[in-house]
């Protein structure tokens, strides 16, 4: 694995997001974790091909809407694809039923092949539209929202301790790393690469845990009483209304053709 | 090991959501507001750790080191591994919203497990004993998890069989890489912070008089000092000032 690839991912962005705002910005959060989640339970549970290539056309249109950077989008979609294709590529040899066409003695299935259409145009719609919708938000304003949306108190303080050290952590793993290549470690298949990794990882945990204690010692020192206070009052403006009505249209097609 | 929305059923999706659940729930009930940054500064650590690509031969494996993080937090595993699959579906794409509770259930039930089965091996007094239960936890880990994802698939339809078993024979060299990472770093926590692994500062001692009187060694102090893998010591003190 190339050292860019390794790092690729470890740089959280979710506090700084590089889109341009829009439209989709302006929206109240807790509207938007809602239509996510009914657009997810009406595209998985429905059985119609055109309920779901409505669904990813409209998918694409909130990625459109939501003015997404389209190159790491698509880099994103495109990776969640190659995990699924093998997937997809077997269900029509595995699944019985009429059949289309034979490839070296195996015989593929006209119902397997929609079964796979459909498992992809599902996952894709559900993944772009997480992305435009919730993708969108800092990652602190999904936790506040999540609070709002009366989801338990731990887990969103859990969230928001992650989010926030989620960086730090990064930082202190790449510090790491770059000490070990100063000593000339390089990654190979052997027991020494797997013994380095693991006491590397070790220690970027005992490090994180002394930080936590040294964070609650602070925290505390600065009036912690074990919770965080939510300042931000969220309500509903006319836009929200009008695109929550919006929504509601759209999920009423979309159960109409489903029946 | 993320399964993607729309390809499990209906039935498989709302088992795997209760069950996750009640396991985040548990979890939550037994994770007090004190230990909240502790968890969480770990399930960031763990977030990033993950991304670790470690080279097999042409290709390369990933860590997802389920294994230790059951090891480090019990129960607390399910909040904390939740938080890091709804960062990672809803800002990198990973998987999907309403299959968050089957892939919640598949990495966090197989870390609490191997919390029970193996808790008691990485107390051993012998280094090696406990490198091998920090394998076994790794390893397992990632076995009970790829059974899961399978099973999971398995159950969603027979169609699904074929990519059900390819899924299992492709993970068992990431089993192997796991294990011995783990192990390796089970046997650093033990040195370095004990606490870590929810051990008391003395329990070394502990362990070496509990274990010489159930075995009536005569010297147990040989054991100590002659530890195959010496982890390196001096870099507890480097974390001090983090």
């Amino acid at each position: 694995m190339p050292k860019s690839l390794e790092h690729s991912a470890t740089s959280w962005k979710g506090q700084q997001l590089k889109h341009k705002p829009s439209l989709i910005d302006q929206l109240d959060p807790r509207l938007r974790v809602v239509i996510a989640a009914l657009f997810a339970f009406f595209i998985v549970l429905s059985d119609q091909l055109l309920v779901l290539i409505i669904g990813l056309i409209t998918a694409f249109a909130l990625a459109i809407l939501a003015r997404l950077n389209l190159k790491r989008t698509l880099r994103r979609v495109i990776a969640m694809d190659l995990f699924i294709v093998g997937l997809l590529i077997m269900l029509p040899f595995t699944t019985p039923g009429t059949e289309l066409f034979f490839i070296m003695g195996l015989t593929a299935s006209q119902e397997g092949l929609l079964h796979a259409i459909m498992i992809g145009l599902k996952a894709n719609a559900s993944v772009l539209c997480l992305l435009s919708l919730i993708g969108t938000m800092n990652a602190t304003l999904l936790g506040h929202t999540l609070a709002h949306l009366k989801v338990p108190d731990k887990l969103v303080h859990l969230l928001l301790f992650t989010v926030r050290y989620l960086d730090v952590i990064g930082q202190e793993f790449k510090r790491m790393r770059r000490a070990m290549q100063a000593r000339a470690f390089v990654m190979g298949t052997n027991w020494h690469t797997r013994r380095s990794v693991g006491y590397l990882i070790g220690m970027l945990l005992v490090r994180s845990l002394e930080r936590s204690e040294r964070i609650m010692a602070a925290m505390k020192c600065r009036g912690f009483k074990g919770r965080l206070y939510l300042l931000d009052q969220m309500t509903l403006a006319r836009l929200d209304y009008q695109a929550a009505a919006v929504a509601a249209l759209w999920f009423a097609l979309l159960a109409g053709l489903s029946i | 090991m993320h399964i993607v929305d729309g390809a499990l059923s209906g039935e498989v999706l709302a088992i795997g959501a209760a069950l996750a659940a009640a396991g985040v729930g548990l979890g939550l009930k037994k994770m007090d507001y004190d230990h909240l940054p502790q968890v969480g500064v770990l399930s960031a650590a763990f977030f990033v750790a993950s991304y670790i690509h470690l080279p097999l031969g042409f290709s390369s494996v990933h860590l997802i080191l389920n294994g230790l993080i059951g090891l480090a937090l019990g129960w607390a595993a399910f909040p904390a591994l939740l938080v890091a699959l709804i960062l990672q579906t809803v800002f990198f794409g990973f998987g999907g919203f309403l299959v968050l509770g089957v892939n919640a259930l598949n990495i966090a039930l197989p870390a609490v497990i191997m919390f029970y089965l193996c808790r008691k091996g990485i107390t051993s007094p012998v280094p090696r004993n406990a490198m091998i239960w920090g394998f076994i936890g790794g390893a397992g880990a990632v076995a009970l998890t790829t059974l899961f994802v399978a099973g999971a698939l398995a159950l969603s339809g027979e169609a699904f069989w074929l990519a059900a078993k390819l899924t299992l024979i492709a993970h068992i060299p990431v089993m192997l890489v796991e294990g011995f990472v783990t192990g390796a770093a089970v046997l650093l926590l033990r040195k370095v912070k004990p606490e870590f692994l929810q051990l008391s500062e003395d329990w070394f001692e502990q362990a070496l008089i509990s274990d010489s009187a159930s075995r009536s060694v005569s010297k147990p102090c040989s054991v100590s000092t002659s530890s195959p893998v010496s982890a390196p010591d001096t870099v507890s003190k480097e974390a001090r000032h983090g």
